[in-house]
């Protein structure tokens, strides 16, 4: 053991590269086991799991009327339903990504009971509900802006063709999303000239879990020879078709992992064929003095071993600390909360790395062991 | 003096395996960066070959697409009453009110993606006229029928010549496909307007306008007169800048590439760096001999730095012909500002892979300086004196 460890301090310099280049790999396969874990792998909240997204069968883009909320909650199974429309619009200047942050139009008596994560003291929910123009923020948005009760803020519309005055009446707490704003649909309704009474999506909190499985089919067939059709799925099913919008990044980030994967296995072969090759007159004095083909393979796939995954856990801790940091950018597609490195993933990707190093170097270690001892003492490279 | 090429080429052949390894290592890294660059590369080109750039796109004042805009009727007639706007065929100001909308198509991978329905008139097609039929005919009007572009048709089977497509409120027949040369259009389906406005209930609240101008100072001008109208608060862009805009859906993907491509050059030019300090180590007592022989330090120097450079030289080669495959390979990628697919081509552009090469020839330089200078270090003696 201690051999293995001596030998690996033998030629630092080159054990320092190699380790370097297996740590920036290791640190590039961990990001993106992280992305790929906020994006597709997560599994959905408790909270998540009781609730459903109605939208319109065409698409997102296309609307549904305000009218169908009543025959939503008529379905059996659906505890509530809100009016949850995603408003957009620009607050101050958005060419900074500071100023980004969701916004949704929502009826505001209902939104504590389908989210009930959301955590505001009492005083601020009622302020919050009474008053036409209030709206609450996220604690990590109004940080951000410093953002205090009773203030006012403006935003524009886009997708509506409208200006509102809101004043902050709440700020919420959530393990999840501290980043979004809500206000009154009415308030939204009222300020529009045309296409009023129209809704994106609306949200149902089923009252267990089995109505869960129910809802969807029933929801669906209510509006089934109505004008506008719906779609009814699940919270996480509609976050993740809303990540199909960006282009295939599952293909994408299953390609460069491949080619990462390949690459370090180059690398390491490359470095251990070269290390092996060096000290081949060595070998032939361990064998001189008695050790076995057995333990001088084992030292060299061991030296191998030792050097990936010293490399993979500076690239993993590398990727772990990037990851901290992301966390606390705003969130875009996807929250950033989610950028995490999952631990089963993670130890996946160290034993990767220990899998490449051995293999790579036993080619190499069983032909080193294989020389005859003369053979190998007289070799000079 | 300086040290013969062939001497550099020889060291490399010499060791086969280890020089292709690491030359396979560098162009894995050449050709994630190419790939994105590649896919950068298409989307921006087919968005900036997309409009003319007499075109103005008249929208309602704050949307952001075409999506959510809204025109009447009566606003259109106003518009096209205006001056400075190209006469058409049939001696009417060209100008082409459209209606646009979303659809949802299943790719052959069942990824739902989201695909933009256009609804035109004549005047749309005249306007259009980088845009022709390739195979099929034009839709008639009145009838629910639908040409297709011909990106669609690639990824999407249902979109064929002869298919069915069942959106708003029921089938509508592809009888055409269509070319739009490198433009987005290439993307889109169209169909009849007024067919479209009233499958989707919206007969006076259509989407857009797009009209012809005579010159540069007459797209100045009605610019600034559309957006200035109080009678109606509409906003004018230049067909060309408003693609031009969506360029930046791109940006994830482009993201998360550079990235991969950065850590991947980290490793790759340490791995450079381990092979070429092993060829130094390795060759100490030929660099004894080369000294001895009268090789200045400075040529020695330049020797190893010039190996390394072949070395990467290969590698970028290798990595340009790993993503050449992916050239004119068609795929898409969504906007949230038209919130449907743009279609387009990989590009690899012969630009991209000069950059390519010349970054893997970067790599290598920086992974050879170091064990370059090493060897240019090595005093005669110990340097001879050395196994």
């Amino acid at each position: 053991m201690s051999m293995i460890l001596r030998n690996s301090l033998r030629n630092r310099l080159r054990s320092v590269l190699t380790i370097l280049s297996f740590a920036a790999s290791l640190c590039l396969m961990g990001l993106l086991a992280a992305l790929a874990n906020a994006m597709f792998l997560r599994e959905a909240t408790p909270e998540q799991a009781l609730r459903l997204i109605v939208r319109n069968r065409v698409s997102l883009a296309n609307p549904i009327q305000r009218s169908y909320q009543d025959k939503i909650r008529q379905v059996p199974g659906v505890k509530e339903v809100i009016i949850f429309q995603w408003f957009g619009g620009t607050y101050k200047d958005s060419g900074d990504p500071k100023n980004i942050f969701a916004r949704f139009a929502v009826q505001p008596l209902g939104l504590f009971t389908v989210y009930p994560e959301y955590r505001i003291p009492e005083d601020q929910r009622k302020a919050f509900q009474q008053e036409r123009t209030a709206c609450i923020v996220g604690r990590k948005t109004a940080e951000r802006h410093g953002m205090k009760i009773g203030d006012r803020m403006t935003l524009v519309g886009d997708i509506f063709p409208v200006t509102l005055e809101l004043t902050v009446r709440g700020i919420f707490d959530s393990p999840r999303d501290n980043e979004s704003l809500y206000f009154h649909y009415d308030y939204l309704n009222e300020g529009l000239k045309e296409a009023r009474d129209i809704v994106s999506t609306f949200v149902i909190l089923g009252e267990s879990a089995e109505a869960m499985a129910t809802i969807p089919k029933a929801v669906d067939n209510t509006f089934r020879n109505a004008p506008l059709q719906t779609k009814t799925e699940t919270e996480r099913a509609f976050e993740l078709s809303f990540l199909g919008f960006l282009g295939n990044v599952k293909v994408f980030m299953g390609v460069i992992f491949g080619a990462v994967t390949f690459a370090i296995l180059l690398v390491s072969a490359n470095t251990m064929a070269i290390s092996v090759r060096e000290r081949i007159r060595e070998v032939g004095i361990l064998k001189t003095l008695g050790f076995t083909r057995g333990s001088i393979m084992g030292m060299i796939l061991g030296e191998s071993a030792v050097i990936s995954l010293i490399g993979g856990g500076i690239g993993l801790g590398l990727a772990h600390l990037i990851c901290a940091a992301l966390r606390q950018q705003p969130s875009t597609f996807f929250n950033m909360q989610d950028i995490v490195i999952p631990p089963l993933l993670g130890l996946a990707c160290l034993a990767i790395a220990a899998t490449i190093g051995v293999a790579s170097s036993a080619a190499p270690a069983w032909s080193a062991s294989r020389k005859p001892i003369v053979e190998a003492l007289r070799f000079t490279d | 003096m300086a040290i013969p090429l062939a001497y550099n080429l020889r060291n490399l052949t010499e060791r086969k395996t280890t020089t292709i390894m690491t030359a396979l290592g560098i162009a894995l890294t050449v050709a994630v960066l190419l790939s994105v660059a590649a896919l950068a590369e298409g989307l921006r080109t087919s968005l900036a070959a997309t409009g003319h750039p007499l075109n103005l796109l008249v929208m309602r004042k704050g949307a952001t697409a075409e999506l959510n805009s809204l025109m009447t009727r009566q606003q259109f007639q106003t518009i096209k009453s205006k001056s400075g706007i190209v006469r058409g065929k049939d001696g009417e100001p060209l100008a082409s009110l459209e209606v646009v909308t979303v659809i949802v198509l299943e790719s052959h991978d069942n990824v739902d993606m989201y695909i933009t329905v256009r609804g035109i008139t004549p005047a749309g097609w005249e306007i259009r006229d980088g845009v022709r039929v390739m195979e099929g005919r034009r839709f008639q009007p009145g009838r629910r029928e639908a040409v297709v572009g011909k990106g669609i048709v690639k990824r999407y089977p249902a979109a064929r010549l002869g298919g069915k497509l069942n959106f708003g409120r029921g089938d509508w027949d592809v009888v055409g496909v269509l070319d739009a040369g490198m433009s987005a259009s290439n993307g889109e389906v169209f169909v009849d307007l007024n067919q479209l406005a009233s499958d989707q209930r919206r007969d006076e609240a259509l989407s857009s306008v797009l009209l012809r101008v005579n010159d540069e100072v007459a797209l100045q001008a009605l610019k600034n007169d559309l957006t200035t109208d109080r009678r109606f608060t509409l906003d004018a862009v230049t067909e060309k800048g408003y693609y031009e805009n969506q360029t930046s859906a791109g940006a994830p993907l482009v993201a998360i590439g550079g990235l991969a491509s950065l850590f991947m050059a980290v490793g790759s030019s340490f791995a450079a760096m381990n092979t070429m300090y092993a060829a130094v180590a390795r060759r100490s007592a030929e660099i004894g001999t080369l000294r001895v022989l009268g090789f200045s330090r400075s040529s020695i120097l330049a020797s190893f730095l010039i190996e390394s450079v072949l070395l990467s030289l290969l590698g970028g080669i290798i990595g340009c012909l790993l993503v050449l495959p992916l050239n004119n390979l068609a795929t898409g990628i969504g906007s949230f500002v038209t919130f449907s697919e743009i279609t387009f081509n990989f590009a690899v552009t012969p630009v991209i892979m000069s950059a390519g090469i010349a970054f893997a020839l970067l790599l290598g330089s920086m992974g050879g300086l170091f064990p370059a200078a090493s060897a240019a270090r090595k005093q005669i003696l110990t340097a001879l004196r050395s196994v």
